[in-house]
């Protein structure tokens, strides 16, 4: 029900985030996010809508770790 | 370093279960709490690779399996009034009384559509303003701040064809019930990692200063998980219970308060009744008096069957780690993942669809 996978901000428009990992778009709202994120940041997603934003250096780590148990390439 | 090497290398894993071994010189029971670590203790194998003195319980943890035979009724006699459902894909299949479940009902006419979000539910009644739409809430802390804040553009948006069946769950109050259950024994736990990231350290610490219990926030990942079984063990073993954060990467201890201010100005904590746990006090999650208008209850006033008492399923026995689902005499010769009976072998996050999937 919840694999929280991160992603990363393309752009933010009002509420609304532009997402994008592995070549999925996607958008998710903000409004309950704990910091909200500038363009670059990750989001760990649940349900559409951002939970938790975290740094760049993290957010590319945790998407490795995704990436070998999932064996899917997300990140170059 | 590279963290997902780390995270995966199996040397550091078969390290971290050498300790493992040698703490293990009595039996433990651990209890995990949470779908996502379910599965995963299953499919990486640590479950066969663990010590025969450690027993591992897969308790209330996934949100479709708690959900009650009352909910499951209510919202299939929604379904067969005219109105469009929206749901998690989750629900589609669980089985309520007289063999009706969400799919049978499609089938047959019912308007149900699968949504990933409840905004996306809003979004449909939004586009579809003659109609009315109702959204299943089921989910834990995770999910609760997600229809919360859906339900708050529902109001400020004055949309009057959106409305939602609150059933959510929530997880520390489930504990207590089962830390202050003397009939079922558990010797430390894990915490699901996702709940945490919403609710933080805090709500759990009486497990450890009350029922000395130990408890750990646990990640995902293989090595997440070995290494926060060891801490349990060394806890219980020390007689030094404590609840820790062992998901640094991401739970912040204090959690997200934003998201417990939208759900608690959206909702507010009442007693509920889980599957197989029973009545819980303030467990579970009614709108407050400004947002009652989107109570699909009070506004469809739907009646549900009463639940059938004889199914012969055992899933509030396996929930509660009283029994393994091989143990229920209906696992695998009249319930599979195909025909399920109960929720628990519903969901692939379900106890019994694990020991099913990864077990025979
Ligand atoms: S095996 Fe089926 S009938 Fe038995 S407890 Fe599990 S879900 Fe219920």
């Amino acid at each position: 029900m919840c694999l929280a996978v991160p992603m990363e901000v393309v752009s933010i428009e009002d509420n609304v985030a532009h997402v994008e990992v592995g070549g999925v778009k996607n958008q998710v709202r903000l409004d309950i996010v704990d910091q909200v994120p500038a363009v670059g940041d990750f989001v760990i997603v649940h349900a559409g809508f951002a939970l938790r934003c975290i740094d760049r250096q993290e957010g590319l780590e945790t998407l490795k770790l995704f990436q070998d148990s999932l064996g899917l390439e997300l990140v170059k | 370093m590279n963290l997902s090497s780390e995270f995966r290398d199996p040397d550091l894993c078969r390290r971290v279960l050498e300790q493992i071994q040698h703490l293990a010189d009595s039996p433990f029971r651990f209890m995990e709490v949470c779908g996502t670590h379910t599965v995963s203790i299953f499919q990486s194998g640590i479950k066969s690779l663990l010590p025969e003195n450690i027993s591992h319980l897969s308790g209330p943890g996934c949100p479709v399996c708690v959900t009650h035979d009352l909910e499951v009724n209510t919202f299939l006699a929604l379904a067969k009034m005219d109105l469009r459902l929206a749901t998690f894909g989750d629900l589609m299949r669980v089985p309520g009384s007289g063999g009706d479940s969400l799919k049978k009902v499609q089938a047959e006419g019912a308007r149900v559509e699968i949504f990933y979000s409840a905004f996306d539910a809003l979004q449909l009644a939004v586009d579809n303003p003659s109609e009315n739409v109702v959204f299943l809430a089921v989910g834990f802390e995770t999910t609760a701040p997600t229809v919360a804040a859906t339900v708050k553009v529902a109001l400020n948006q004055q949309v009057e064809n959106f409305f939602i069946l609150p059933m959510h769950k929530l997880v520390p109050p489930a504990l207590l019930a089962l830390a202050s259950d003397p009939d079922i024994r558990v010797d430390g736990l894990l915490l699901p990692g996702h709940v945490s990231t919403i609710t933080g350290i805090e709500p759990f610490m009486f497990l450890a200063g009350d029922y000395n219990l130990p408890a750990v926030i646990s990640g995902f990942e293989p090595l997440d998980i070995l290494q926060s079984i060891q801490i349990l063990l060394r806890m219980h073993k020390e007689k030094t219970p404590a609840v820790i954060n062992n998901y640094k990467r991401a739970v912040a201890d204090q959690g997200n308060p934003r998201a417990r201010e939208v759900m608690q100005e959206v909702f507010k904590p009442v007693d509920t009744a889980w599957r197989g746990l029973g009545d819980i006090p303030g467990s579970g999650l009614s709108l407050r008096k400004e947002y009652l208008g989107f109570d699909a209850r009070r506004k469809f006033e739907p009646a549900p069957l009463q639940p059938e008492t004889n199914t012969g399923c055992k899933c509030g026995q396996v929930l509660k780690g009283k029994i393994l689902p091989p143990q229920c005499p209906l696992f695998s010769c009249v319930c599979t993942p195909a025909a399920p009976v109960g929720p628990c072998m519903v969901s692939t996050e379900g106890s019994c669809a694990a020991f099913f999937k990864y077990s025979l």
